[in-house]
């Protein structure tokens, strides 16, 4: 365990050798000043519009918006899928990063490649491509129909493509850790005499714990926003597959612009949390 | 299978059979087996009915308007980023942290979240719109909204891809040059410049690659008219609603090959990316 920490805060040691000098020159400031005043620009006013127009009626109408019983199972399905595809997708990294770190096999460095599709297709494509194998003109329809399973427009078809969408995330950033630090403690633990269950959950799981909640945190505001791929697949029945996102859209196309702001703040404010945490997770993973 | 049994060369660490079995199963159950049915359905159409589809005026126009939207969201965002990364790395002032997590934030923003808040600033009576449009610069509901949705959602590829390199510029060699008698603008256009611009390329495609497939984001500003603020992905879904599904596969289809083609692109710049680090 230590030559793998000492490797880790050498490497990190290293990188951050450079420090930002203090800007000494006009130029620098005008810079500077540049690069902040388009981020307010472009990122801040958006995220403050959201909370600015969900708000504009008063805190009463804004909670009597979010307690509408639409809004309401929206967020809860929304937080249902995220507690099912959250946890699947962490098992699938875990199996992922073990495989392609500890392991040398032929194909390593195609499925290292071919994980990653989810990320390069469009939410769009992946909710079709579940519509062409579940739905009742796709691959399998027919199959389905004959045993009365229906799976597209109902909410497992929205776990589903939720899988599909962020299934890299975990995996992503757990193979450059687990291979920068080696499989060397791990050998040691199984020569030991630990078996690969312990060897997982007393050697392995506490050096990767941070990266893994911090791959969970990113899959996870990734599953509660996702609205191109749910889009297809959900059917958009109200009260009965509509997540968040959709629900947004449902509301402002409804000319309810408060509720949709409403809803909106909700995800908001998700999205906030994940980049504190995403903040806290990268200074604990650094050490 | 017999490459597989040999435990001998593989270590001593249990596991590989029980985690490729895994891996193998559900990247096909979830990635592979939708992907190949939408495929088997395009292919089914047959190729005249296939290119009569995916050629058709209004079909043209959707990539025109995407590819052209795209381009200008990433030349934004190159020089967006290229700023965004440098002065991250190479100065230190107060409030640098937290500008450094504000970039992430449109990744972590819902597209739809987005979309909603862009329409909103850019229409007649919003912050931005009630000065732009008395000035002509129409942005909601027009081709230009679409370029700003791709340009928000894509916004921290380049810094992040930029950023871990820069980093990386070791001093030495700046002072080195300027020892030598280089001035600021032949450090920067002579020696980081080139360290850096694999890695730029690099975030440029991520982000383009982003942009193309769009679509949370862009519903809510384009406008969604045929022929002027229609991208591909909204084009798939119009069919799908018109339960057009042949042309809703194979447009989709075009757009996965895109897709892959972009992505074949980006992995040969990281390539080419980590050859050339290696050589310095």
């Amino acid at each position: 365990m230590q030559t793998a920490t000492d490797l880790a805060t050498a490497a990190k040691m290293q990188s951050s050798r450079r420090h930002g000098q203090r800007p000494g020159r006009w130029s620098h400031w005008l810079l500077i000043l540049a690069a902040m005043a388009l981020s307010a620009l472009f990122i801040g006013v958006p995220i403050a519009v959201i909370f600015t127009y969900a708000l504009r009626e008063g805190v009463a109408v804004y909670f009597s918006q979010i307690a509408q019983p639409a809004t309401l199972h929206a967020i809860w399905l929304t937080v249902l899928t995220a507690i099912v595809v959250v946890p699947i997708n962490m098992i699938f990294g875990i199996c992922v990063a073990w495989l392609v770190t500890r392991f040398r096999f032929p194909g390593r460095g195609l499925l290292i490649t071919f994980i990653e599709i989810p990320f390069s297709v469009s939410p769009i494509v992946a909710g079709v491509t579940y519509l062409f194998l579940y739905g009742s003109q796709g691959l399998l329809g027919p199959l389905l129909e004959t045993y009365d399973i229906k799976i597209m427009f109902t909410v497992p078809a929205i776990f589903l493509v939720s899988l599909f969408v962020t299934s890299p995330f975990v995996a992503r950033e757990l193979i450059p850790l687990m291979q920068a630090q080696g499989s060397e403690d791990e050998e040691a633990a199984i020569t030991l005499g630990a078996s690969g269950l312990q060897t997982f959950f007393y050697v392995t799981l506490p050096n990767i714990r941070w990266a893994l909640l911090y791959g969970a945190v990113l899959c996870n505001a990734r599953v509660m926003g996702e609205f191109g791929a749910v889009s297809v697949v959900s059917g958009a029945i109200r009260g009965q597959t509509n997540t968040l996102p959709l629900q947004i859209e449902l509301l402002f196309n409804d000319y309810n612009v408060t509720g949709a702001f409403a809803a909106a703040s909700t995800l908001a404010l998700i999205a906030v949390v994940t980049l504190v945490l995403k903040y806290f997770l990268e200074r604990k993973q650094a050490g | 299978m017999s490459l597989f049994s040999k435990s001998s060369q593989r270590g001593i660490l249990p596991g590989f059979s029980l985690t490729l079995g895994v891996t193998l199963l559900y990247f096909t159950i979830i990635v592979a087996l939708p992907l190949l049915a939408m495929l088997y359905k395009s292919v089914n159409l047959g190729w005249t009915d296939f290119w009569t589809i995916i050629s058709s005026e209004r079909a043209v126009a959707t990539y025109k308007i995407t590819i052209g939207a795209a381009l200008l969201a990433t030349l934004f965002n190159a020089l967006f980023g290229l700023l965004l990364a440098w002065v991250l790395v190479r100065y230190e002032f107060p409030g640098r942290r937290l500008l450094d997590a504000v970039v992430d934030l449109p990744f972590a923003l819902p597209t739809a979240v987005a979309g909603l808040a862009l329409v909103t600033v850019f229409s007649v009576n919003g912050w931005f719109g009630r000065y732009l449009e008395p000035l002509g610069v129409k942005i909601a509901y027009a081709p230009l909204g679409i370029a700003i949705a791709m340009m928000f959602t894509s916004i921290p590829f380049v810094v992040r891809t930029v950023q871990p390199v820069l980093e990386d510029v070791a001093l030495d060699v700046e002072e080195a040059a300027r020892s030598l008698g280089a001035t600021n603008w032949q450090i920067f256009a002579r020696v980081i410049w080139p360290a850096i611009f694999p890695a730029f390329i690099a975030g440029c495609s991520l982000s383009f690659a982003r942009s193309l497939g769009e679509f949370g984001a862009i519903v809510f500003i384009s406008g969604n008219l045929p022929f002027q603020t229609e991208v591909m992905s909204l084009l798939v879904f119009i069919r799908l609603d018109e339960y057009d599904y042949p042309a809703a596969a194979a447009i989709a289809t075009v757009m996965l090959v895109l897709a892959f083609l972009m992505l074949f692109v980006t992995n040969s710049i990281q390539a080419w990316q980590l050859r050339y680090a290696d050589r310095n």
